[in-house]
């Protein structure tokens, strides 16, 4: 290796292809449910299952979804777009092609603004454009692949859901800028409404083309398609493996090969899925069974109008109002907490505090139970419960515990429970006189000046109050008896 | 009195007054179709018990004065290419061979609706690809006038129901000719409707922009009954027209006095034109002059082109629709390794000659890098030959043609060129190019004893104007669809 070559800096380019499962009440080309947990082959019926003779007709509200997605990316909604179908054999796909959308999507040329450490970066979306699901196999043997089965079922449930695909434009330049732009995209999507977007159950799937460079070359490298990245954390990881495998590769000297790759969450790299010696030829002709798409003007100026106040906005808007750090309210904004904020915010609470028991405390409750449920008028009564002195903040934990497990509001709770903190000065001196008489040891070295001997006592006062004691009182009246 | 020469419109009459059973009526064509079907083979199954119990259900509901359909009690066949629940769809295929479909197509359940009687399921060319009905599975239909001489195709078991008197009425399909085509070589009416004007949903695909289905039977009237039963938008086919489905028999005996009708130049001769044929279409032009229309001469200068854009167009949507019979949900299969190999045995013997041809053409055709030169000029030509028309129907209300170049000809005669084969419908691919409705009749026979058709197109949606000018025709010739000839199927009177 020459030293020339040594130094050459690599730059990664990345685009993504994030697919999006809507949540609409009904498959994409027929009336079938889309609900998940039926027993396999349920929800299905002649035209999802492909049987011969059966047609399509496509269904209104993923139309609307797509242009309220294309909308919020500010995208151009095309006034007249197609169906192709996509060729190609695959047992769980019922009619052998899927019908999917290809020279005229229904949403063209947007962007995304994402947040990352160096500021704020404009990724360009190519495209937005509507598709059917296919069904899922299950590979019965060793392999757990198609090849190598001894047997494969298929589960037809899934086939012929509607999707969107997102498609950027190869503008990434990073792992947190992919990360960035997913989470993001996901933010938008959950904003819309139109989607559960959970990439661990499979609702938003993402795929990454990554290629790299030397800087300031303008031609990209040999592309590579990564798939299997089931969280925002793990496409993270995929792209900076990927990365790192490719630049090394060609440091070496060796060329990157045209390939999807597999990525491997547990051994925390990507395999080879399949080498493309050529472009796979999907036979893409428009579907005669469909009738071009021509959404009405007034129809999309409706959708527009009627947009949800999207992320980006909401952030700005609540770091605005409530002096809050961009990074707190994006984190809020994220695990879908903001409305409990300004739920809060609205009845009484300051927002600092509101802000930080639902980024600690309820966060942690959402991430093992998967919802939060409380409300900002309930989250706003136990921080002035807490202001006013009636909980100390650790009782305060455990009303809020009791609140989001069902059994009622703070103050009843506390009431219930009798967590009331005890700030009354005659109660709480009788406590402390007791403990006193009780570790006349400990007692005697705070009055031989010994400041730190006061916790043992502090701790035995809140013991014996069963953490009822009103702790910033304790020391005072402590302080005073045992004052040298 | 002898059932089975009633014409559809006379039987319904007959078994709404009460004066004849729909399920002696029904009984009557069944009898028929067993005594001639060994010979003609125009049935893949018949279905006795279903058409008999619903033949009494008719009668009951006449007696008790409860309402019946338009067609109550009318036997007819119907192509075996449309859905009946529980019922064997075979499309004529082996891969098919033994499915039921879990539903009705929209056209059966109209069927139904009209109560018409459904004696049975007839035979085609496989998945409707041939001229011939001699590309079915299941053995060729043979035609009633010459039992040596193949019916048209591909809905030649329909139109040889109908002409051997197994059935007043039949429902073809037709994508280049496929009911034109057949009823003119067995001496009947048989029309194809605008495009989306009849659902196809439940018609079993084999080129979906240009499938329709469409009547068969023995005169214009009962064409006209027919067609007006199965028309109408169905909003679970997105290619669905929504528009009321036209009135044609209301205006049906208005003549055509003062109507132009375009003499198209291109079908006017050409290699392949019988004189048989060219003779009697002459004739019968001859005729629409005296009877008062303006005979005028139009050209359709891309019509020489139609066969060639359609024999991509039509392989091409084969080629994707056919892709679902691969033996892991429905219908045929044969075992493999892998899934691959049981999809390609399946496919294999699954499969006739010809339906493999269209599948390797389309599925070359829409290749990347061949789709501009193939399947997106043959959509070029197609737009071309829409324009032929509209400029055409600025100058007429109707063209007429030959329906097809020859008359019925023998059994395995153009089983070994298929371009000789495709060449029979030359005259009638250009009105499913552009989705406009035409109708062929019988205007006579030619030297040999066998039916010449007269082909009749329309503008799009100009359905009333074909069955009018059809019947001033039908009612200047005076045409006997008996079959008769030293081959014929006889038919008593």
């Amino acid at each position: 290796m020459t030293t020339l070559e040594q130094a050459t800096r690599y730059e990664p380019v990345i685009g993504l292809e994030v697919h999006v499962e809507l949540g609409t009440r009904t498959k994409m080309f027929c009336g079938c449910a889309t609900d998940f947990g039926g027993e396999p082959n349920t929800r299905t019926c002649p035209v999802c299952l492909g049987q011969p003779g059966s047609l399509p007709v496509v269904n209104a509200r993923a139309v609307e979804y797509a242009i309220s997605l294309g909308l919020a990316l500010g995208c151009e909604i095309s006034p007249w777009s197609q169906f192709h179908r996509k060729n190609y054999f695959y047992p769980d796909m019922p009619k052998n092609y899927q019908i999917s959308q290809y020279d005229v999507p229904i949403c063209l040329g947007g962007h995304l603004d994402v947040e990352t450490e160096g500021g704020v970066r404009r990724v360009g979306i190519t495209r937005v454009h509507m598709e059917e699901d296919t069904g899922k196999s299950l590979h019965v043997g060793t392999s757990g692949r198609i090849h190598g089965a001894d047997y494969s079922l298929v589960d037809y449930n899934r086939a012929g859901i509607p999707l969107l695909e997102v498609v950027s434009e190869p503008d990434i330049r990073s792992a947190a800028e992919a990360r960035a732009y997913l989470t993001e995209l996901q933010a938008i999507v959950l904003a819309l409404g139109i989607s559960d977007a959970k990439l661990e159950e499979g609702s938003m799937r993402c795929d990454a083309n990554i290629s790299v460079r030397p800087v300031g070359h303008t031609v990209f490298g040999t592309r590579v398609e990564v798939k299997n990245m089931n969280s925002v954390r793990s496409l993270g990881r995929a792209v900076e493996y990927e990365i790192a495998r490719q630049t090394a590769q060609l440091r070496d000297g060796q060329p990157v090969v045209q390939e999807t790759r597999h990525w491997d969450e547990t051994a925390g790299r990507t395999s080879t899925l399949r080498v493309k010696e050529t472009t796979e030829d999907y036979r893409y002709f428009p579907d005669p069974d469909l009738v071009g798409l021509e959404p009405d003007r007034a129809w999309v100026d409706q959708l527009r109008d009627g947009l949800p106040e999207l992320p980006a906005a909401a952030r700005q808007r609540l770091a605005d109002a409530y002096g809050l750090e961009a990074g707190q309210v994006a984190l809020l904004y994220a695990s879908g907490l903001a409305g409990l904020l300004e739920d809060a915010v609205a009845a009484g609470a300051p927002a600092g505090q509101a802000a930080n028991w639902l980024a600690n405390e309820v966060t942690s409750w959402r991430n093992e139970h998967g919802t939060a449920p409380i409300t900002g008028a309930q989250l706003a009564e136990l921080i002035a419960l807490v202001t006013d002195g009636t909980l100390s903040t650790k009782l305060a934990r455990h009303v809020l515990t009791d609140v989001l497990a069902g059994d009622g509001d703070p103050g009843e709770i506390a009431e219930r429970r009798g967590f009331r903190q005890i700030s009354d000065e005659g109660e709480l001196g009788r406590i402390i006189d007791q403990v006193i008489a009780e570790q006349a040891a400990a007692a005697q070295r705070v009055r031989d000046g010994n400041p730190k001997a006061i916790g043992a006592l502090v701790g035995a006062v809140m013991r014996t109050s069963q953490g009822k004691a009103n702790p910033a009182l304790v020391n005072r009246l402590l302080s005073e008896r045992l004052s040298p | 009195m002898s059932l089975i020469t009633k014409t559809a419109a006379e039987l319904r009459d007959l078994i709404g007054r009460g004066e004849v059973s729909a399920a002696e009526t029904v009984r009557a064509h069944l009898d028929r179709i067993h005594a001639t079907d060994a010979r003609v083979h125009a049935f893949l199954r018949t279905t006795d018990e279903t058409a008999l119990a619903h033949a009494a259900d008719v009668d009951r509901r006449i007696a008790a004065g409860e309402p019946v359909g338009q067609l109550a009690g009318v036997p007819l066949a119907l192509k075996d290419i449309l859905c009946t629940k529980g019922v064997e769809t075979t499309c004529a295929s082996r891969i098919l061979e033994c499915y039921r479909p879990p539903y009705d197509a929209t056209v059966v359940s109209k069927l139904r609706e009209a109560d018409a009687i459904v004696v049975g399921k007839t035979n085609l060319d496989e998945f409707a690809m041939g001229s011939s009905t001699e590309n079915s599975a299941f053995g060729p239909t043979r035609n009633p006038w010459d039992l040596g001489r193949v019916p048209g195709g591909s809905s030649g078991g329909s139109a040889a129901a109908v002409a051997s008197y197994g059935a007043p009425l039949a429902i073809g399909t037709d994508t280049g000719g496929s009911i034109r085509q057949p009823a003119a070589l067995c001496g009947l009416v048989g029309m194809k409707p605008t495009y989306g004007l009849v659902s196809r949903f439940g018609l079993v695909a084999f080129a979906s922009s240009l499938d329709q289905v469409g009547p068969i039977a023995r005169s214009v009237g009962d064409a006209a009954l027919l067609f007006e039963a199965i028309a109408g938008h169905d909003p679970i086919d997105s290619t669905s027209i929504p528009v009321e489905a036209p009135d044609v028999r209301t205006s049906l005996e208005q003549g055509v006095e003062g109507l132009r009708v375009g003499l198209v130049r291109e079908f006017t001769s050409g290699e392949g034109l019988e004189d048989g044929v060219a003779t009697r279409v002459n004739e019968a032009i001859g005729r629409l002059g005296k009877l008062g229309a303006d005979i005028v001469e139009v050209s359709l200068p891309h019509a020489p082109y139609a066969v060639n854009a359609y024999y991509l167009i039509a392989p091409s949507e084969c080629s994707s629709n056919l892709s679902r019979y691969d033996g892991v949900r429905y219908g045929l299969r044969r075992p493999g390794e892998t899934a691959e190999e049981m999809m390609a045995r399946t496919r294999g013997e699954g499969f006739g000659p010809e339906v493999k041809r269209r599948v390797m053409v389309g599925t070359y055709a829409l290749s990347a890098g061949y789709y501009d030169a193939y399947y997106a000029q043959a959509q070029r030509v197609r737009t071309l030959i829409i324009r032929d028309f509209d400029a055409a129907y600025q100058q007429c209300d109707v063209l007429v043609s030959p329906t097809s170049p020859t008359t019925a000809f023998a059994l395995g005669e153009k089983v070994a060129d298929p371009l000789a084969m495709y060449l029979n419908d030359v005259f009638t691919i250009p009105s499913n190019l552009a989705g406009a409705p035409a109708l062929s009749l019988p205007v006579g026979l030619d030297d040999a004893g066998l039916p010449v058709g007269l082909q009749i197109m329309a503008p799009v949606l100009g359905e009333a104007v074909l069955f009018r000018v059809a019947r001033a025709v039908e009612a200047e010739t005076a045409f006997d669809p008996v079959p008769r000839g030293p081959v014929a199927v006889e038919v008593p009177r």
